[in-house]
């Protein structure tokens, strides 16, 4: 038992090893390994292209999750009070949100948004006469959150309903009792009680958004995202470069992971504490 | 109030989109590519044109998903089990590990071993000459494996986690043997985890796209690569849009057969990531 469960770690960890190890390789050629060298990293931080794809990435996903947070959590308290059809509807929209693949959300929304823009760009270039194509809708920033939020809108609301239904209903009516405004009972109350579900719902999101390759690719329009500069990369012909990024990539995530579970566990029980 | 964004975000960017291109599936393409209306089935008659994507993902879904449950169950009833308390906390967050890293990235590494200078290499040494793996269903089959593994482990962790081991005493105290504990206490209230983590990967894979994508190398393809071969290459859209609804279709049906199957009230289940 005990060997088979090493077995698997070593099946989920050696391809990742690999690839780290691949990224310090000081020959020309990505398939044979020559140690040691991280001139390929100087090399790599200087692609311009590169480092906006990053950025473009750190953007989009911090805009996604923001946005996901708080309209997901909007929703999830305001669907406590919601019965009947309108409930059943919103249920039945965010499962669907969830199960519909991400490339047929991609592509879906690709086709709507181009649609959409070529009845409105002709209005706009009437009503707001200008020189130039300045006030014409595209793809771009604004597609790609759109569509990711669309998700993990989906998934924080079910990450945090369940907590809410987890909840102790009473807090909230003696909360109410003891007069404290709505307001008050949200920030003192409900809040911290739902904070690690509406934390969790955040780090998900960023991470989808992050990760995304198959949206972003269909409705990114001109912009790059890191992992479509990645995977065109790897398209092109293996290098030693994309060892290079992708060990970057999971240096990345691997920080943000421990801080996210060190600012959980810290947090949790003072919130609850708070409760 | 605090409902309207999501709603608003449901309508013009769920509801509209799919309304979209159910209309787009009835049309034509369009001389240059795109949509021209029409009223025509034509689209969906020509499905037949794509069937074997929709074999491939037919086949090979469902057969990485029954392959994942078979690798992460004994996998998941170590760690829910077996393991050392200590060790506990420290195992788990290896296995969450990859499910937070780049999908695309860890696929990615298993070009270089599936690829001539990896496996085939070393079977070289032993004598085997001229093993291809990349580029294969095995290939995709492993990607699919390796990819989905954490996803399918959790959620069976989560429900072995919570059973209560001391049923597990009292059906051996009953003079139940070991297989017999398992097959009537363990498994049947492990079902939640299963059945939560078979729907994940199996909703997943239906439109995987980068794992055919890159270790199948355009002999073992998806539907999803079919739909972005229609959309971005040849920009037959009405027709894309057919593959797509059909997608979601299948999907559809083969989600509630499977629920009623195995019973609805056991797929409702939190599955904790973080």
């Amino acid at each position: 038992m005990r060997l088979y469960a090493a077995a698997v770690y070593l099946f989920l960890y050696g391809p990742i090893a690999l690839i780290v190890l691949f990224s310090f390789n000081a020959g020309r050629h990505a398939a044979s390994f020559e140690c040691c060298a991280t001139s390929w990293y100087s090399l790599t931080f200087n692609n311009t292209f590169l480092i906006e794809a990053l950025l473009n990435s750190l953007l989009i996903a911090g805009t996604t999750a923001v946005l996901a947070t708080i309209m997901g959590t909007m929703a999830s308290l305001a669907l406590q009070r919601v019965k009947g059809v309108l409930r059943l509807v919103f249920d039945a929209l965010t499962y669907i949100a969830i199960i519909i693949p991400g490339i047929v959300i991609g592509i879906a929304t690709l086709v709507a948004l181009v649609t959409v823009f070529d009845i409105l760009n002709p209005l706009i270039a009437k009503l707001w006469p200008s020189d130039g194509n300045a006030m014409a809708l595209g793809l771009g920033y604004g597609s790609v959150i759109a569509a990711h939020t669309l998700f993990t809108m989906a998934l924080v609301i079910i990450i945090v309903r369940a907590r809410i239904q987890g909840m102790d209903r009473s807090l909230i009516e003696a909360s109410a009792d003891l007069y404290a405004t709505p307001w008050a009972t949200f920030r003192q109350v409900t809040f911290p009680q739902i904070f690690p579900a509406v934390m969790s719902g955040f780090l998900l999101s960023f991470t989808f958004s992050f990760d995304d390759f198959i949206i972003a690719f269909f409705v990114a329009g001109p912009k790059t995202t890191l992992p479509i500069y990645v995977f065109a990369s790897i398209r092109r012909g293996i290098t030693p470069e994309t060892n290079v990024i992708a060990t970057t990539v999971l240096a990345v995530s691997l920080t943000l992971l421990i801080t996210a579970q060190f600012l959980l566990r810290s947090r949790a029980p003072k919130a609850g504490g708070k409760g | 109030m605090l409902l309207l964004p999501t709603t608003l975000w449901f309508l013009l960017l769920l509801v509209m989109p799919l309304v979209v291109i159910a209309v787009y599936s009835l049309g034509e393409r369009a001389p240059a590519g795109g949509y021209q209306p029409a009223l025509t089935l034509a689209q969906y008659a020509n499905l037949l044109a794509r069937l074997k994507a929709f074999t491939n993902t037919l086949t090979l879904a469902p057969l990485g998903t029954v392959i994942c449950i078979v690798i992460a169950y004994p996998f998941a009833y170590y760690l829910a089990v077996k393991a050392g308390r200590g060790a506990k906390p420290f195992l788990l967050t290896l296995v969450i590990i990859p499910f937070w890293t780049s999908f695309l990235i860890r696929t990615y590494a298993w070009i270089y071993i599936l690829g001539g200078q990896g496996i085939p290499r070393l079977l070289e040494m032993i004598g085997i000459e001229d093993y291809r793996l990349i580029y294969t269903p095995t290939a995709v089959l492993i990607g699919i494996v390796y990819g989905y593994l954490p996803l399918m482990v959790l959620p069976i962790y989560v429900s072995l986690e919570k059973l209560d081991k001391s049923l597990l005493e009292v059906s051996s105290d009953l003079g139940a043997n070991p297989v017999r504990t398992f097959f009537q206490v363990t498994l049947p209230l492990s079902a939640p985890g299963l059945v939560t983590g078979s729907l994940l990967v199996f909703i997943l894979l239906m439109g995987e796209y980068l794992i055919p994508a890159l270790l199948g190398g355009g002999k073992v393809y998806f539907v999803g690569n079919a739909l972005v071969d229609l959309f971005l290459q040849s920009r037959n859209w009405p027709f894309g849009s057919a593959v797509a609804i059909t997608l979601v279709g299948i999907m559809l049906a083969a989600i509630t057969l499977y629920l009623t199957l195995v019973g609805r009230d056991r797929g409702r289940q939190d599955v904790s990531v973080l």
